[in-house]
Protein backbone atom coordinates (compact mmCIF):
# COMPACT_ATOMS: atom_id res chain seq x y z
CA UNK A 1 0.00 0.00 0.00
CA UNK A 2 2.90 2.92 1.05
CA UNK A 3 6.50 1.66 -0.31
CA UNK A 4 9.31 3.16 0.62
CA UNK A 5 12.53 3.13 -1.29
CA UNK A 6 15.78 4.15 -0.09
CA UNK A 7 14.83 7.46 1.30
CA UNK A 8 17.02 9.76 2.60
CA UNK A 9 16.92 13.11 4.66
CA UNK A 10 19.31 15.05 6.48
CA UNK A 11 18.91 18.15 8.35
CA UNK A 12 21.85 20.54 7.99
CA UNK A 13 24.73 17.98 8.46
CA UNK A 14 22.95 15.91 10.86
CA UNK A 15 21.54 12.37 8.95
CA UNK A 16 17.76 11.74 10.51
CA UNK A 17 16.93 8.83 7.72
CA UNK A 18 19.65 7.13 6.01
CA UNK A 19 18.29 4.74 2.98
CA UNK A 20 15.31 3.47 4.62
CA UNK A 21 13.03 1.04 2.36
CA UNK A 22 9.83 -0.88 3.74
CA UNK A 23 6.68 -1.77 2.61
CA UNK A 24 3.41 -1.61 4.48
CA UNK A 25 0.67 -3.25 4.03
CA UNK A 26 -3.10 -2.81 4.67
CA UNK A 27 -4.68 -4.85 7.75
CA UNK A 28 -1.05 -4.53 9.92
CA UNK A 29 -0.55 -2.66 12.54
CA UNK A 30 3.03 -1.55 12.46
CA UNK A 31 4.85 -0.04 15.75
CA UNK A 32 8.02 2.64 14.86
CA UNK A 33 10.19 2.40 17.63
CA UNK A 34 13.52 3.77 18.46
CA UNK A 35 15.40 6.13 20.56
CA UNK A 36 14.51 10.09 20.95
CA UNK A 37 15.78 11.40 17.94
CA UNK A 38 16.31 8.35 15.67
CA UNK A 39 13.70 9.80 12.95
CA UNK A 40 10.35 8.42 13.49
CA UNK A 41 8.66 11.62 13.01
CA UNK A 42 10.59 12.66 9.92
CA UNK A 43 10.09 9.58 8.52
CA UNK A 44 6.00 10.07 8.73
CA UNK A 45 6.19 13.43 7.74
CA UNK A 46 8.08 12.99 4.66
CA UNK A 47 5.37 9.65 3.80
CA UNK A 48 2.64 12.70 4.39
CA UNK A 49 4.96 15.28 1.56
CA UNK A 50 5.60 17.84 4.75
CA UNK A 51 8.91 16.69 4.47
CA UNK A 52 10.77 16.86 1.11
CA UNK A 53 13.46 13.49 1.25
CA UNK A 54 16.57 14.36 -0.69
CA UNK A 55 16.53 10.89 -2.27
CA UNK A 56 14.19 8.16 -2.68
CA UNK A 57 10.81 7.78 -3.43
CA UNK A 58 7.80 7.21 -1.82
CA UNK A 59 4.64 5.20 -3.53
CA UNK A 60 1.09 5.06 -2.46
CA UNK A 61 -0.37 2.42 -4.48
CA UNK A 62 2.01 2.27 -6.78
CA UNK A 63 1.82 6.36 -7.43
CA UNK A 64 4.64 8.78 -6.14
CA UNK A 65 3.97 11.06 -3.44
CA UNK A 66 6.50 13.89 -4.20
CA UNK A 67 4.48 16.96 -5.17
CA UNK A 68 1.19 14.97 -5.36
CA UNK A 69 -1.20 15.83 -2.70
CA UNK A 70 -4.74 14.01 -3.43
CA UNK A 71 -3.70 10.51 -1.84
CA UNK A 72 -3.85 12.27 1.14
CA UNK A 73 -7.55 12.10 1.51
CA UNK A 74 -7.09 8.38 2.44
CA UNK A 75 -4.70 8.96 5.26
CA UNK A 76 -6.09 10.63 8.55
CA UNK A 77 -2.90 12.05 10.62
CA UNK A 78 -2.76 12.42 14.52
CA UNK A 79 0.68 14.67 15.14
CA UNK A 80 2.69 14.56 18.35
CA UNK A 81 0.90 17.88 19.63
CA UNK A 82 -2.50 18.51 18.46
CA UNK A 83 -2.39 22.01 16.96
CA UNK A 84 -5.18 24.17 15.68
CA UNK A 85 -6.59 27.54 15.07
CA UNK A 86 -6.74 28.97 18.68
CA UNK A 87 -10.12 31.02 18.08
CA UNK A 88 -12.68 28.33 16.69
CA UNK A 89 -14.73 26.17 18.91
CA UNK A 90 -14.22 22.05 18.39
CA UNK A 91 -17.30 22.32 16.29
CA UNK A 92 -16.68 24.56 13.95
CA UNK A 93 -13.19 23.04 13.35
CA UNK A 94 -14.63 19.09 12.73
CA UNK A 95 -17.37 20.77 10.25
CA UNK A 96 -14.75 23.01 8.56
CA UNK A 97 -12.53 19.90 8.19
CA UNK A 98 -15.13 18.29 6.96
CA UNK A 99 -15.80 21.29 4.50
CA UNK A 100 -12.48 21.54 3.21
CA UNK A 101 -12.40 17.84 2.60
CA UNK A 102 -15.49 18.16 0.96
CA UNK A 103 -16.97 15.39 2.48
CA UNK A 104 -20.68 16.01 3.30
CA UNK A 105 -21.78 12.70 2.40
CA UNK A 106 -22.41 11.15 5.63
CA UNK A 107 -21.87 7.73 5.00
CA UNK A 108 -18.00 8.13 4.87
CA UNK A 109 -17.81 9.97 8.16
CA UNK A 110 -17.33 7.67 11.72
CA UNK A 111 -18.09 9.72 14.87
CA UNK A 112 -17.51 6.84 16.89
CA UNK A 113 -14.60 8.67 18.82
CA UNK A 114 -16.70 11.82 19.64
CA UNK A 115 -19.41 9.73 21.30
CA UNK A 116 -16.98 7.76 23.08
CA UNK A 117 -15.09 10.53 24.14
CA UNK A 118 -17.99 12.54 24.97
CA UNK A 119 -17.08 15.63 22.78
CA UNK A 120 -20.43 16.60 22.06
CA UNK A 121 -20.39 18.06 25.76
CA UNK A 122 -17.77 20.10 25.18
CA UNK A 123 -18.61 21.39 21.28
CA UNK A 124 -18.45 25.19 21.96
CA UNK A 125 -15.34 24.99 23.86
CA UNK A 126 -12.82 27.21 21.97
CA UNK A 127 -9.91 24.96 21.15
CA UNK A 128 -7.69 27.56 22.59
CA UNK A 129 -9.04 26.77 26.21
CA UNK A 130 -8.31 23.21 26.22
CA UNK A 131 -6.09 20.96 28.18
CA UNK A 132 -3.20 18.93 26.53
CA UNK A 133 -5.47 15.57 27.03
CA UNK A 134 -8.13 16.92 25.14
CA UNK A 135 -6.77 18.24 22.47
CA UNK A 136 -5.60 15.19 21.88
CA UNK A 137 -8.61 13.48 21.77
CA UNK A 138 -10.30 15.94 19.72
CA UNK A 139 -7.19 14.92 17.28
CA UNK A 140 -7.67 11.58 17.50
CA UNK A 141 -11.36 12.25 16.78
CA UNK A 142 -10.56 13.98 14.04
CA UNK A 143 -8.29 11.53 12.54
CA UNK A 144 -10.68 9.27 12.56
CA UNK A 145 -13.37 11.23 11.71
CA UNK A 146 -13.04 10.33 8.09
CA UNK A 147 -12.50 6.84 7.98
CA UNK A 148 -9.18 6.87 6.30
CA UNK A 149 -7.31 4.14 4.57
CA UNK A 150 -4.52 4.70 6.14
CA UNK A 151 -3.96 6.30 10.03
CA UNK A 152 -1.14 7.43 10.98
CA UNK A 153 -0.59 8.30 15.07
CA UNK A 154 2.72 10.17 16.46
CA UNK A 155 2.59 8.85 19.99
CA UNK A 156 -1.23 8.80 20.26
CA UNK A 157 -1.70 7.99 24.15
CA UNK A 158 0.79 10.52 25.54
CA UNK A 159 -1.22 12.93 27.66
CA UNK A 160 -4.15 10.68 27.58
CA UNK A 161 -6.29 9.39 30.74
CA UNK A 162 -6.14 5.36 31.38
CA UNK A 163 -9.86 5.13 30.25
CA UNK A 164 -9.33 7.63 26.79
CA UNK A 165 -5.95 5.62 25.73
CA UNK A 166 -8.18 2.30 26.09
CA UNK A 167 -10.94 3.52 24.27
CA UNK A 168 -8.42 4.68 21.26
CA UNK A 169 -6.36 1.36 21.48
CA UNK A 170 -9.80 -0.58 21.30
CA UNK A 171 -10.33 1.46 18.53
CA UNK A 172 -7.20 0.82 16.27
CA UNK A 173 -7.64 -2.90 16.92
CA UNK A 174 -11.12 -2.25 15.53
CA UNK A 175 -10.02 -0.34 12.91
CA UNK A 176 -7.06 -2.70 11.87
CA UNK A 177 -9.95 -5.78 11.18
CA UNK A 178 -11.82 -3.31 8.89
CA UNK A 179 -8.34 -3.97 6.86
CA UNK A 180 -6.55 -0.84 7.29
CA UNK A 181 -2.83 0.06 7.86
CA UNK A 182 -1.93 1.87 10.69
CA UNK A 183 1.52 3.13 11.33
CA UNK A 184 2.01 3.98 15.06
CA UNK A 185 4.91 5.66 16.93
CA UNK A 186 5.35 5.34 20.59
CA UNK A 187 7.40 4.71 23.63
CA UNK A 188 5.02 3.15 25.55
CA UNK A 189 5.97 -0.78 24.65
CA UNK A 190 2.99 -2.31 26.56
CA UNK A 191 0.73 -0.39 24.31
CA UNK A 192 2.29 -1.16 21.56
CA UNK A 193 2.23 -5.01 22.79
CA UNK A 194 -1.55 -4.69 23.01
CA UNK A 195 -1.89 -3.23 19.13
CA UNK A 196 0.56 -3.66 17.01
CA UNK A 197 1.04 -6.73 14.36
CA UNK A 198 4.81 -5.63 13.85
CA UNK A 199 7.43 -3.26 14.88
CA UNK A 200 10.00 -1.10 12.93
CA UNK A 201 12.80 -0.38 14.88
CA UNK A 202 14.87 2.63 13.24
CA UNK A 203 18.11 3.62 14.99
CA UNK A 204 19.95 6.95 14.06
CA UNK A 205 18.15 7.19 10.57
CA UNK A 206 18.50 3.48 9.76
CA UNK A 207 16.34 0.94 9.32
CA UNK A 208 17.52 -1.99 11.83
CA UNK A 209 14.57 -4.20 11.67
CA UNK A 210 11.07 -5.03 10.53
CA UNK A 211 9.48 -7.72 12.23
CA UNK A 212 6.75 -9.60 13.56
CA UNK A 213 5.98 -9.40 17.31
CA UNK A 214 5.50 -13.31 17.79
CA UNK A 215 8.70 -13.77 15.63
CA UNK A 216 10.57 -11.27 17.69
CA UNK A 217 9.43 -12.87 21.07
CA UNK A 218 10.38 -15.87 19.77
CA UNK A 219 14.18 -15.24 18.48
CA UNK A 220 14.52 -13.47 21.79
CA UNK A 221 12.83 -16.41 23.73
CA UNK A 222 11.28 -13.64 25.72
CA UNK A 223 7.68 -13.12 26.82
CA UNK A 224 7.14 -9.73 26.77
CA UNK A 225 8.55 -7.34 24.24
CA UNK A 226 9.53 -4.93 26.47
CA UNK A 227 11.93 -7.44 27.35
CA UNK A 228 12.58 -8.19 23.90
CA UNK A 229 13.59 -4.76 22.42
CA UNK A 230 15.17 -4.27 26.17
CA UNK A 231 17.53 -7.50 25.18
CA UNK A 232 17.70 -6.38 21.14
CA UNK A 233 19.04 -3.02 22.37
CA UNK A 234 21.73 -4.40 24.78
CA UNK A 235 22.91 -6.60 21.81
CA UNK A 236 23.21 -3.68 19.56
CA UNK A 237 25.10 -1.83 21.71
CA UNK A 238 28.03 -4.62 22.96
CA UNK B 1 -9.09 27.22 -3.00
CA UNK B 2 -12.57 29.19 -2.73
CA UNK B 3 -13.06 26.87 0.81
CA UNK B 4 -9.76 27.59 2.31
CA UNK B 5 -10.08 31.16 1.10
CA UNK B 6 -13.33 31.79 3.05
CA UNK B 7 -12.10 30.24 6.31
CA UNK B 8 -9.23 32.77 6.13
CA UNK B 9 -11.45 36.01 5.59
CA UNK B 10 -13.41 34.58 8.61
CA UNK B 11 -10.76 34.79 10.64
CA UNK B 12 -9.30 37.93 9.92
CA UNK B 13 -12.95 39.23 10.11
CA UNK B 14 -12.81 37.63 13.25
CA UNK B 15 -10.04 39.73 14.84
CA UNK B 16 -11.58 43.14 13.92
CA UNK B 17 -8.85 44.42 13.35
CA UNK B 18 -9.30 45.30 9.75
CA UNK B 19 -12.93 46.87 10.67
CA UNK B 20 -10.73 49.30 12.78
CA UNK B 21 -8.11 49.99 9.86
CA UNK B 22 -11.42 50.91 7.92
CA UNK B 23 -12.87 53.09 10.30
CA UNK B 24 -9.30 54.37 11.31
CA UNK B 25 -8.84 55.49 7.27
CA UNK B 26 -12.35 56.76 7.43
CA UNK B 27 -11.83 59.24 10.00
CA UNK B 28 -8.27 60.48 8.92
CA UNK B 29 -10.19 61.47 5.17
CA UNK B 30 -12.75 62.97 6.72
CA UNK B 31 -11.08 64.98 8.86
CA UNK B 32 -7.87 66.13 6.07
CA UNK B 33 -10.87 66.89 3.53
CA UNK B 34 -13.03 69.07 6.17
CA UNK B 35 -9.97 70.74 7.45
CA UNK B 36 -8.13 72.19 4.48
CA UNK B 37 -10.62 73.39 2.14
CA UNK B 38 -8.12 73.28 -1.01
CA UNK B 39 -8.41 70.20 -3.05
CA UNK B 40 -4.89 69.38 -3.42
CA UNK B 41 -3.46 70.48 0.09
CA UNK B 42 -5.30 67.50 1.19
CA UNK B 43 -4.91 65.49 -1.55
CA UNK B 44 -1.28 65.63 -0.96
CA UNK B 45 -1.54 64.47 2.60
CA UNK B 46 -4.43 61.74 1.41
CA UNK B 47 -1.26 60.98 -1.25
CA UNK B 48 0.96 60.42 2.32
CA UNK B 49 -1.17 58.20 3.91
CA UNK B 50 -1.61 56.19 0.51
CA UNK B 51 2.14 55.83 -0.05
CA UNK B 52 3.29 55.59 3.63
CA UNK B 53 0.46 54.14 6.03
CA UNK B 54 -1.40 51.56 3.64
CA UNK B 55 2.10 49.57 2.96
CA UNK B 56 2.81 49.59 6.93
CA UNK B 57 -0.46 48.10 7.39
CA UNK B 58 -0.95 45.95 4.96
CA UNK B 59 3.37 44.55 5.62
CA UNK B 60 2.77 43.70 9.25
CA UNK B 61 -0.74 43.10 9.27
CA UNK B 62 0.11 40.12 6.62
CA UNK B 63 3.59 38.89 8.63
CA UNK B 64 1.87 38.45 11.82
CA UNK B 65 -1.31 36.99 10.11
CA UNK B 66 0.94 34.71 8.65
CA UNK B 67 2.49 33.47 11.74
CA UNK B 68 -0.35 33.26 13.78
CA UNK B 69 -2.21 30.90 10.96
CA UNK B 70 0.60 28.91 11.39
CA UNK B 71 -1.20 25.94 12.75
CA UNK B 72 -4.22 26.50 10.62
CA UNK B 73 -1.59 26.02 7.72
CA UNK B 74 -0.21 22.67 9.72
CA UNK B 75 -3.33 21.52 10.09
CA UNK B 76 -4.39 21.59 5.81
CA UNK B 77 -1.10 20.06 5.47
CA UNK B 78 -1.87 16.80 6.37
CA UNK B 79 -5.29 16.95 4.66
CA UNK B 80 -5.60 16.20 1.05
CA UNK B 81 -4.95 19.96 -0.12
CA UNK B 82 -1.79 21.71 -2.26
CA UNK B 83 0.31 23.19 -0.50
CA UNK B 84 0.10 26.48 -3.20
CA UNK B 85 -3.69 26.50 -2.63
CA UNK B 86 -3.23 26.97 1.55
CA UNK B 87 -0.32 30.42 0.26
CA UNK B 88 -3.21 32.02 -2.39
CA UNK B 89 -5.49 31.19 0.01
CA UNK B 90 -3.83 33.34 2.81
CA UNK B 91 -2.39 35.68 0.19
CA UNK B 92 -5.90 36.53 -1.09
CA UNK B 93 -7.50 36.44 1.86
CA UNK B 94 -5.54 39.21 3.43
CA UNK B 95 -4.99 41.57 0.73
CA UNK B 96 -8.64 41.26 0.13
CA UNK B 97 -9.81 42.14 3.12
CA UNK B 98 -7.00 44.85 3.58
CA UNK B 99 -7.81 46.93 0.00
CA UNK B 100 -11.67 46.33 0.94
CA UNK B 101 -11.14 48.07 4.27
CA UNK B 102 -9.15 50.62 2.84
CA UNK B 103 -11.34 51.13 -0.36
CA UNK B 104 -14.23 51.94 1.84
CA UNK B 105 -12.27 53.66 4.61
CA UNK B 106 -11.34 56.22 1.94
CA UNK B 107 -13.88 56.05 -0.78
CA UNK B 108 -16.42 56.99 0.98
CA UNK B 109 -15.33 60.42 2.46
CA UNK B 110 -14.05 61.05 -1.21
CA UNK B 111 -17.59 60.31 -2.76
CA UNK B 112 -18.92 63.52 -0.39
CA UNK B 113 -15.87 65.85 -0.62
CA UNK B 114 -14.09 65.04 -3.25
CA UNK B 115 -15.25 63.83 -6.52
CA UNK B 116 -12.55 63.78 -9.50
CA UNK B 117 -9.91 61.52 -11.03
CA UNK B 118 -7.07 61.77 -8.68
CA UNK B 119 -9.24 60.14 -6.23
CA UNK B 120 -9.43 57.35 -7.84
CA UNK B 121 -6.36 57.13 -8.69
CA UNK B 122 -5.73 57.66 -4.92
CA UNK B 123 -7.81 54.50 -4.28
CA UNK B 124 -6.32 52.46 -6.98
CA UNK B 125 -3.12 52.77 -5.86
CA UNK B 126 -3.85 52.27 -2.13
CA UNK B 127 -5.90 49.06 -3.82
CA UNK B 128 -2.57 47.97 -5.61
CA UNK B 129 -0.15 49.00 -2.87
CA UNK B 130 -2.09 47.01 -0.29
CA UNK B 131 -1.49 43.62 -2.57
CA UNK B 132 2.14 44.42 -3.50
CA UNK B 133 2.92 44.62 0.19
CA UNK B 134 0.84 41.71 1.29
CA UNK B 135 3.31 39.82 -1.42
CA UNK B 136 6.59 41.31 0.25
CA UNK B 137 5.26 40.23 3.59
CA UNK B 138 4.52 37.33 2.59
CA UNK B 139 7.78 36.57 0.95
CA UNK B 140 9.55 37.66 4.09
CA UNK B 141 7.98 35.64 6.43
CA UNK B 142 8.14 31.91 3.97
CA UNK B 143 11.67 32.85 4.55
CA UNK B 144 12.03 32.75 8.37
CA UNK B 145 10.64 30.48 11.07
CA UNK B 146 11.27 33.04 13.75
CA UNK B 147 7.98 35.27 14.34
CA UNK B 148 10.17 38.05 16.06
CA UNK B 149 12.67 37.85 13.29
CA UNK B 150 10.09 37.94 10.29
CA UNK B 151 8.39 41.21 11.85
CA UNK B 152 11.89 43.15 11.82
CA UNK B 153 12.38 41.61 8.22
CA UNK B 154 8.74 43.30 7.30
CA UNK B 155 9.61 46.55 9.02
CA UNK B 156 13.10 47.00 7.62
CA UNK B 157 11.65 46.15 4.05
CA UNK B 158 8.88 49.20 4.54
CA UNK B 159 11.56 51.45 5.75
CA UNK B 160 14.04 50.28 3.19
CA UNK B 161 11.01 51.41 0.09
CA UNK B 162 9.92 54.25 1.90
CA UNK B 163 12.81 56.43 3.19
CA UNK B 164 15.85 54.87 2.39
CA UNK B 165 15.65 53.80 -1.36
CA UNK B 166 14.72 57.43 -2.07
CA UNK B 167 17.80 58.53 -0.19
CA UNK B 168 19.92 56.33 -2.33
CA UNK B 169 18.14 57.85 -5.70
CA UNK B 170 18.65 61.45 -4.24
CA UNK B 171 22.41 60.55 -3.81
CA UNK B 172 23.07 59.31 -7.32
CA UNK B 173 21.15 62.63 -8.55
CA UNK B 174 23.00 64.77 -6.54
CA UNK B 175 26.51 62.81 -7.74
CA UNK B 176 25.35 63.18 -11.28
CA UNK B 177 23.83 66.19 -11.22
CA UNK B 178 26.20 67.38 -13.92
CA UNK B 179 24.47 65.10 -16.18
CA UNK B 180 21.32 64.32 -18.13
CA UNK B 181 20.15 61.59 -15.81
CA UNK B 182 15.98 61.66 -16.04
CA UNK B 183 15.78 58.61 -18.06
CA UNK B 184 17.78 56.76 -15.65
CA UNK B 185 15.83 58.41 -12.57
CA UNK B 186 12.93 56.99 -14.45
CA UNK B 187 14.18 53.11 -14.15
CA UNK B 188 15.44 53.81 -10.96
CA UNK B 189 11.60 55.00 -9.98
CA UNK B 190 10.29 52.00 -11.47
CA UNK B 191 11.51 49.62 -9.25
CA UNK B 192 10.50 51.01 -6.25
CA UNK B 193 6.15 50.24 -6.20
CA UNK B 194 6.04 53.80 -3.57
CA UNK B 195 7.81 55.68 -6.27
CA UNK B 196 5.78 54.32 -9.02
CA UNK B 197 2.55 55.38 -7.12
CA UNK B 198 3.99 58.55 -5.76
CA UNK B 199 4.78 59.87 -9.32
CA UNK B 200 1.54 58.67 -10.93
CA UNK B 201 -0.42 60.39 -8.81
CA UNK B 202 1.20 63.79 -8.20
CA UNK B 203 1.56 63.68 -12.23
CA UNK B 204 -2.05 63.86 -11.90
CA UNK B 205 -2.52 67.41 -9.61
CA UNK B 206 -1.17 71.15 -10.83
CA UNK B 207 1.57 70.52 -8.61
CA UNK B 208 3.24 68.65 -11.46
CA UNK B 209 4.00 71.85 -12.72
CA UNK B 210 6.82 72.40 -9.84
CA UNK B 211 8.97 69.44 -10.44
CA UNK B 212 10.83 71.56 -13.14
CA UNK B 213 12.41 70.11 -16.34
CA UNK B 214 12.19 66.59 -14.59
CA UNK B 215 8.55 66.91 -14.26
CA UNK B 216 8.25 67.66 -17.66
CA UNK B 217 10.18 64.50 -18.52
CA UNK B 218 7.83 62.76 -15.98
CA UNK B 219 4.79 64.23 -17.26
CA UNK B 220 5.06 63.35 -20.89
CA UNK B 221 5.76 60.18 -19.79
CA UNK B 222 3.30 58.96 -17.08
CA UNK B 223 0.66 60.84 -18.74
CA UNK B 224 0.70 59.16 -22.09
CA UNK B 225 -1.15 55.91 -22.49
CA UNK B 226 2.06 54.04 -22.45
CA UNK B 227 3.44 55.55 -19.35
CA UNK B 228 -0.01 55.01 -17.40
CA UNK B 229 0.27 51.03 -18.90
CA UNK B 230 3.95 50.67 -18.41
CA UNK B 231 3.56 52.04 -14.50
CA UNK B 232 0.24 50.32 -13.58
CA UNK B 233 2.11 46.84 -15.66
CA UNK B 234 5.09 47.63 -13.29
CA UNK B 235 3.01 47.42 -9.79
CA UNK B 236 1.21 44.48 -10.98
CA UNK B 237 4.50 43.21 -11.96
CA UNK B 238 5.47 43.72 -7.90
CA UNK B 239 2.39 42.73 -6.79
CA UNK B 240 2.82 38.80 -8.33
CA UNK B 241 6.40 37.80 -8.24
CA UNK B 242 7.34 37.98 -4.84
CA UNK B 243 4.15 35.93 -4.48
CA UNK B 244 5.07 33.78 -7.28
CA UNK B 245 8.73 33.39 -5.23
CA UNK B 246 7.15 32.31 -2.07
CA UNK B 247 4.88 29.60 -3.03
CA UNK B 248 8.13 28.05 -4.74
CA UNK B 249 9.87 28.48 -1.62
CA UNK B 250 6.90 27.36 0.14
CA UNK B 251 6.20 24.29 -1.86
CA UNK B 252 9.81 23.18 -1.68
CA UNK B 253 10.52 23.82 1.98
CA UNK B 254 10.28 21.10 5.48
CA UNK B 255 7.23 22.02 7.66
Amino acid sequence: MISVHNLHKSFGKLKVLDNVSINLEPGNVVALIGPNGSGKTTFIRSILGMVKPEQGSILYDGEEILNAWKYRKNIGYMPQLAKFPERIQIKELLDMMKDIRNNNNTDHIDEELIELFDLKKIYHKRTGTLSGGTKQKVSAALTFLFNPKVLILDEPTTGLDPVSAEILKNKITKEQAKGKLVLITSHILSDIEEVASHVMYLHEGKLEFVKSIEQLKMETKEISLNKAIVKIMQQKNK
Amino acid sequence: MRRILKYVMFDILRNRFVIGYCLFIMLITFGLLSLEEGSSKSTLSLLNIVLLVVPLISIVFATIHFYNSYEFMELLLSQPVRRSTILYSEYFGVSCSLSVAFAIGMGVPLIFLNQGLVSIYLLLSGIVLTFVFVSIALLGAVNSKDKARGIGTSLLLWFFFTAIYDGLVLLILFSFSDYPIEKYLLAFISLNPIDLARVAILLQMDTAVLMGYTGAVFSEFFNSWEGLLFSSGLLLLWAILPMLLTVRIFKRKDL
